[in-house]
């Protein structure tokens, strides 16, 4: 593009950037449409207040964001922090061994243990749920598999809790911690790790003084990519959770769906949205000052 | 080098039958007879004949296919054109339109159902198939104008400029010169946005109306009211389904 002369420049670069400007219209038109409008819609119902009979009665108030502060709403909000927490920690300590075990491969298998990660990945998430529901439940295969071993006797309480809620989750997650920690390892020399070895370090100094300086962006990545999806989950602690274990997914659907209370559900979306935006700008910071463009995802 | 120790075999092996065992059990006992679906007796096709009776299902996954074929058709003509026009923006207005269209991916998906059902409920736009496919629209648009901007910037961008200047339309330039070119990544997306949207629940959940139900929902309403293994024929017919198509999504992008 840089070496052309002058006088072609000039012939088409006008008509080319109203060209652009023209195909990004209905695109742009049908974002703003359905997504930033009723964004914007959302943003009004939550200083809206509450009809009678469901519904949203235009008047001016801050009670929706007042009533946020319900120790209730506080305890699932804490709640959600903590299991997206939790699962963000255990796909790091589970994902970084298995991304470094793939990185190390000879560059064919590599390919392959990727696209196994991949699979899961894709397989519709309600029938990962599912397989979980089907494994923990009371009758379920695992207290069938424990009770013919005569290991136990009465089948365990296993699923409705937060451990359910969290091995579920961090099985939905995993692959997306471990593609970008790959991506990161992957790119380090191994001579580093080498020098490492022959200077006498153990696992652990090899670990914490080399891979996770090299590999911080990736780190980092993976973990953004894990808990944002956690803290928004619905469906892992609707169909493992059940009442006792709700996450700010399930408060808001309960709200909209089930209380009908609109501008509450409004002002808790907009939390958790805030919520979910903060850590995305964290990790951009992070990301940039090994410079380049990192789009998408 | 050294060779990973035991202990990254093993945790790295743990980590991929943490990730395939429960599917493999789940497919497993699809080909049970028995009813009480944990306990094996034998084996079975009982459960797919089921399936392939069970007229409620028939009619969701007709749904979801009309759904994911329509919203896939918008969101490629939408797409499309709008990867084209960013990749000829330059500088500050490039970067905020990048932001507005990428931002349904980083929305918390029960934020954008929300969002979606308080709009149409405000403009009084009854909820049917129709306001599905237009959110699953809405949350695929970005994933169609990543994929088709990541092939424009491979490619030469003198081959456009070459068709111009030998005095080509800007329509000709397209369709004799560009397309060709991006033809793949955009099958490849478009078949990724299908396979997205056959799988949505949460956005779904939402705006779907009544007689709406798509296979996700009327699987989701089956778990909900009970266990049978007709669930793991299913799931075991949704696995190899989707496994199938992103193996063609992957091929389309590799050419």
């Amino acid at each position: 593009m840089n070496q052309r002369p002058p006088s072609v420049e000039s012939a088409t670069a006008p008509r080319s950037r109203f060209a652009g400007c023209g195909l990004l219209v209905p695109g742009l038109l049908w974002t703003t449409l359905f997504c930033l409008l009723p964004m914007v819609v959302v943003l009004a119902v939550s200083f809206a207040t509450r009809g009678t009979y469901g519904g949203v009665l235009w008047e001016f108030s801050l009670d929706n964001y007042r009533d946020l502060l319900h120790p209730l709403y506080g305890r699932i909000f804490g709640q959600s922090l903590l299991l997206a927490g939790m699962t963000t920690g255990l796909c790091l300590a589970m994902g970084f061994p298995l991304a470094y075990y793939i990185a190390r491969m000879p560059p064919r298998r590599q390919a392959l243990w990727l696209i196994f990660i991949m699979i899961p990945f894709w397989t519709n998430f309600l029938v990962r749920t599912y397989a979980w529901i089907f494994i923990l439940r009371t009758e379920g295969l695992l207290n069938t598999v424990l009770i013919q071993l005569h290991l136990i006797s009465t089948p365990l309480d296993l699923l409705y809790s937060n451990e359910a809620v969290l091995v579920g989750l961090v099985y939905g997650y995993l692959p997306f911690m471990v593609l970008p920690l790959y991506a990161a390892i992957e790119r380090v020399d191994p001579a580093l790790i080498e020098a490492a070895w022959d200077l006498y370090a153990d696992r652990w100094s090899l670990f914490h003084r080399v891979l996770v300086p090299l590999t911080k962006p990736g780190i980092i990545a993976g973990c953004v990519l894990v808990f944002i999806p956690s803290l928004g989950s619905f469906l892992t602690p609707d169909l493992l959770g059940g009442a006792r274990s709700m996450m700010v997914g399930n408060l808001i659907q309960h709200e909209y769906l089930v209380a009908r209370d609109w501008p509450l559900g409004s002002a808790l979306s907009l939390v958790l949205m805030l919520m979910v935006m903060g850590s995305l700008l964290w990790y951009l910071k992070a990301q940039e000052p090994p410079a380049g463009e990192r789009g998408g995802q | 080098m050294r060779g990973p120790g035991i202990w990254l075999r093993g945790i790295s092996g743990f980590g991929l039958a943490f990730l395939y065992l429960p599917i493999v059990v789940l497919v497993v006992f699809s080909f049970n007879a028995s009813r009480l679906s944990a306990v094996w007796q034998e084996f079975s096709w009982h459960w797919y004949g089921v399936l392939w009776h069970d007229e409620a299902l028939l009619a969701a996954t007709a749904n979801s296919l009309w759904v994911a074929a329509l919203s896939t058709g918008l969101v490629v003509l939408l797409g499309l054109p709008a990867a084209m026009g960013l990749e000829r923006l330059r500088g500050r207005g490039r970067r905020s339109l990048e932001t507005i269209f990428l931002l349904p991916l980083v929305l918390p998906e029960v934020m954008m159902g929300v969002a979606l059902l308080l709009f149409f409920v405000m403009i009084r736009w009854p909820l049917s198939l129709a306001t599905v496919v237009i959110g699953h629209a809405a949350f695929n648009l970005p994933v169609i104008i990543v994929m088709v901007r990541a092939r424009l910037q491979k490619l030469d961008p003198r081959l456009e400029e070459a068709a111009r200047d030998l005095g080509a339309s800007a329509w000709q330039t397209f369709h004799r010169v560009t397309w060709p070119l991006v033809r793949p990544a955009v099958l490849g997306a478009a078949l990724l946005a299908f396979t997205i949207s056959l799988d949505d629940f949460i956005v779904t959940f939402f705006v779907a109306g009544p007689g709406s139900t798509t296979l996700p929902l009327r699987v989701y309403s089956m778990i909900k009211s009970g266990l049978s293994p007709e669930i793991n024929a299913l799931s075991s017919v949704l696995v190899l389904s989707s496994m199938g198509l992103v193996g063609l999504s992957l091929l389309f992008q590799r050419r």
